[in-house]
């Protein structure tokens, strides 16, 4: 990718100096903080009692939370979206839904129910935008999952468009239990880890707690806005 | 909208604020719920105190090292074909927005909340040259839609309307044809809104924290937008000011973690969206170019002086939402769009003392406001300071005491204001007060006695006000 321009930095750069009272500096130490609380948080906890902790914080981010295992997956998804009654669905391209065993059943959704399930295709992205756009149900993988917040972390790349856990009038995040995290703490730190390795940083990364809500009309708390208007996550066991 | 909203004199906003009734109820209403879910999340931490020190820390080293962090922010933007433009003015930031625009041949730009392009006029510089600019937070399209009603609120900009009010501007306006429901409302704006960000050519966004290792930077929201608005137009133009950053992606988790505890008492909101330049190539959605325009407009000047701490402001408006002075004049009385207790400190910093020097007046320095704020900005503390700079600066001038006295001879002449600003007061006066009138006070009162004797306030305020905190009425 061709670089950018930077344009008045120095002027600009030089004036806080200035009213920093010294030099510019060209290199600054970050310090290790005298407070991190946020290690603590949850620590020392087990895969399985995130799983809890997530469970009770769905409640409060009006998420529904099913449990499930590698066998069961797909009955339970084409449960979740004919509760969302789902007629098209947009999934995003991931290696993840044939490992999980589900590519080979969404041709059967078709026939067996008259679901047509889409998979983002980078090739076509105008379609795919369109699709998604029209789409019933949207359905990505969660790549890490914080308990405590109740929050699926998904980084974006050329299968993973941003737009399919966006744009679809509903949302099912597929979560392997091995994603579980404590908290945005350990997602974040895994991503400054990676920028210090000077590895990628996803374009998009989106950290997704829930259907979209506002509270702007009198203080009120509308769920479904601008993004999904309902939410289902999905937590299958997978160790 | 520039920065000044509303009247222009301070004491015909308040007396405005003090007469509309629905406004108020309003903002007593919401400052409950407000406090409440932001005592609650606090309290769900355990250890808000050592969250708020670690808060307070960053932001401190970020501040002292503010020009390497921004460098470095402008290069990794930079390395990932994003362009930075530093404006050292509101003039120059809207130049350049207008520039890219232009460069585009855009006609419609859908836009998230920022408070830095309302603070910098970026809507009406578009809108001159022709250019359509379609607001799509649910509370600031429902000011644009109303003839651009200034927001009062940092966070919840259209606090001051009720539900039938919306519902008629929405039927005046748009055709609506629903009830008053807010579900029904919100669905229609959703629908109105989906076409505006499908045809939208440009999409501009604020901008939480930036995160100067990777070039990043954050946006936090509910509703959804700011997620629609880099994910659709084909060009992003983002706006920050220019302190709105942290070194890395560690100090981003703890600076979110507090923002929406005490802004909304969420752990995290529905989305927090983290964006690195343009799309890669690859990728289908997302933007092809994408703008970096960094923002001082005064702020250095607030740098390396004893105000430099009001730069820590992360815009939660915990502090807004316990303040006394606020509940019952509401966000339009400050004049400016930063409201309460920051916006009594920051807006005078940014637009100047001749506009706006009764605002550090408008407290009642109970110091509420410092004890919720997450990062810890002292800022009664501020505002006495304020308020000493005010006295000093026109005894120079020479304009004598009695000019001088001006901002504050404004609060005690709205006798309602008065009697609000000092409702925390007797609590903490008692003892000094001496025939109704106190002499010397400690503390936070000082610096009023230090002006003149003022009458006691009436015991029972502080009580009243206390109850009904308690029970969110
Ligand atoms: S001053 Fe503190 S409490 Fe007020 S808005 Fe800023 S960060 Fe929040």
């Amino acid at each position: 990718m061709q670089k950018g321009t930077i344009q008045n930095s120095d002027i600009f750069l030089d004036n806080i100096a200035k009213s920093l009272g010294r030099e510019r500096k060209e290199t600054v130490i970050r310090p290790t903080w005298h407070h991190q609380p946020q290690w603590d948080v949850l620590a020392n906890y087990t895969q399985n009692q995130l799983v809890d902790v997530l469970e009770a914080q769905c409640k409060s981010i009006h998420t529904d939370l099913i449990r499930t295992c590698k066998e069961n997956l797909n009955e339970t998804l084409l449960k979740v979206i004919k509760n969302f009654h789902g007629k098209t669905v947009m999934t995003s391209d991931d290696s993840r839904f044939e490992m999980f065993g589900l590519k080979d059943h969404f041709n059967e959704y078709k026939q067996r129910e008259d679901i047509d399930v889409h998979t983002w295709d980078k090739t076509d992205g105008d379609t795919s935008i369109r699709v998604a756009e029209r789409a019933d149900v949207g359905i990505t993988f969660s790549d890490i999952t914080l308990a405590e917040s109740g929050t699926v972390v998904l980084f974006s790349d050329e299968g993973k468009g941003r737009s399919v856990s966006l744009l679809p009038a509903t949302y099912i995040a597929l979560i392997p239990q091995s994603t579980l995290v404590p908290r945005m703490s350990q997602a974040t730190k895994e991503i400054h880890r990676q920028v210090e390795n000077r590895e990628r940083v996803s374009s998009c990364v989106n950290f997704i707690s829930g259907p979209s809500n506002s509270a702007d009309i009198e203080m009120n708390l509308v769920v479904g806005v601008h993004g999904p208007i309902k939410a289902t996550y999905i937590v299958i066991e997978d160790q | 909208m520039p920065m000044h909203i509303g009247e222009k004199e301070f004491s015909s906003r308040v007396n405005k604020g003090l007469e509309d009734d629905f406004m108020r109820g309003a903002v007593r209403s919401a400052q409950g719920r407000l406090q409440t879910n932001r005592a609650k999340a606090a309290d769900e931490l355990g250890d808000w105190e050592e969250w708020r020190y670690l808060g307070q820390e960053i932001r401190q080293h970020t501040m002292e090292n503010l020009d390497f962090y921004l460098k470095q922010l402008s290069e990794k933007v930079a390395e990932r074909g994003g362009h930075v433009y530093f404006a050292e003015t509101a003039e120059d930031a809207n130049n350049y927005v207008k520039q890219v625009i232009n460069k585009k041949n855009a006609k419609k730009v859908a836009k998230s909340k920022s408070m830095v392009t309302e603070e910098i006029a970026l809507n009406d510089a578009l809108e001159e040259q022709g250019c359509e600019v379609v607001e799509t937070d649910l509370g600031e399209y429902i000011l644009q839609i109303d003839d651009h009603d200034p927001p009062s609120h940092i966070v919840a900009p259209a606090l001051h309307k009720n539900k039938e009010q919306i519902r008629d501007v929405f039927k005046d306006k748009l055709g609506y044809t629903n009830t008053e429901k807010p579900e029904e409302l919100t669905l229609f704006a959703r629908e109105q809104l989906r076409k505006e960000f499908l045809a939208a050519d440009v999409g501009i966004t604020g901008c939480n924290f930036a995160v100067a290792e990777s070039g990043s930077f954050a946006l936090v929201t509910n509703e959804g937008n700011a997620r629609m608005v880099s994910t659709l137009p084909k060009t992003q133009i983002t706006v920050m000011g220019m302190e709105r950053i942290v070194p890395t992606w560690e100090e981003l988790d703890v600076m979110v973690s507090l923002l929406t505890r005490a802004a909304v008492g969420q752990k995290l909101t529905s989305y927090v969206t983290a964006l690195t330049g343009p799309k890669d190539e690859t990728e289908v959605d997302g933007p092809e170019e994408f703008h970096l325009v960094i923002v001082d407009n005064g702020r250095s000047k607030i740098l390396g002086t004893e105000f430099q701490e009001a730069l820590h402001c992360i815009r939660c408006a915990a502090c807004i939402n316990v303040c006394p002075v606020y509940r019952h004049v509401g966000g339009h009385a400050y004049g400016s769009i930063y409201p309460g207790p920051i916006g009594a400190v920051l807006t005078p910093l940014l637009g100047g003392y001749e506009d706006y020097k009764e605002l550090p007046y408008a407290s009642s320095l109970c110091g509420a406001c410092t004890e919720v704020c997450p990062v810890k900005i002292p800022l009664h503390e501020q505002l006495i300071l304020h308020r000493k700079k005010i006295v000093e600066d026109e005894k120079k001038s020479g304009f004598g005491e009695n000019v001088a006295m001006s901002g504050f001879g404004i609060m005690a002449g709205s006798s309602r204001l008065f009697n609000t600003a000092t409702r925390m007061a007797p609590y903490l006066v008692t003892p000094y007060a001496k025939d109704n009138a106190i002499s010397k006070g400690p503390g936070p009162v000082k610096p009023w006695t230090d002006i003149r004797d003022l009458p006691v306030p009436q015991k029972e305020r502080f009580r009243d006000w206390f109850k009904s905190r308690k029970t969110g009425g």
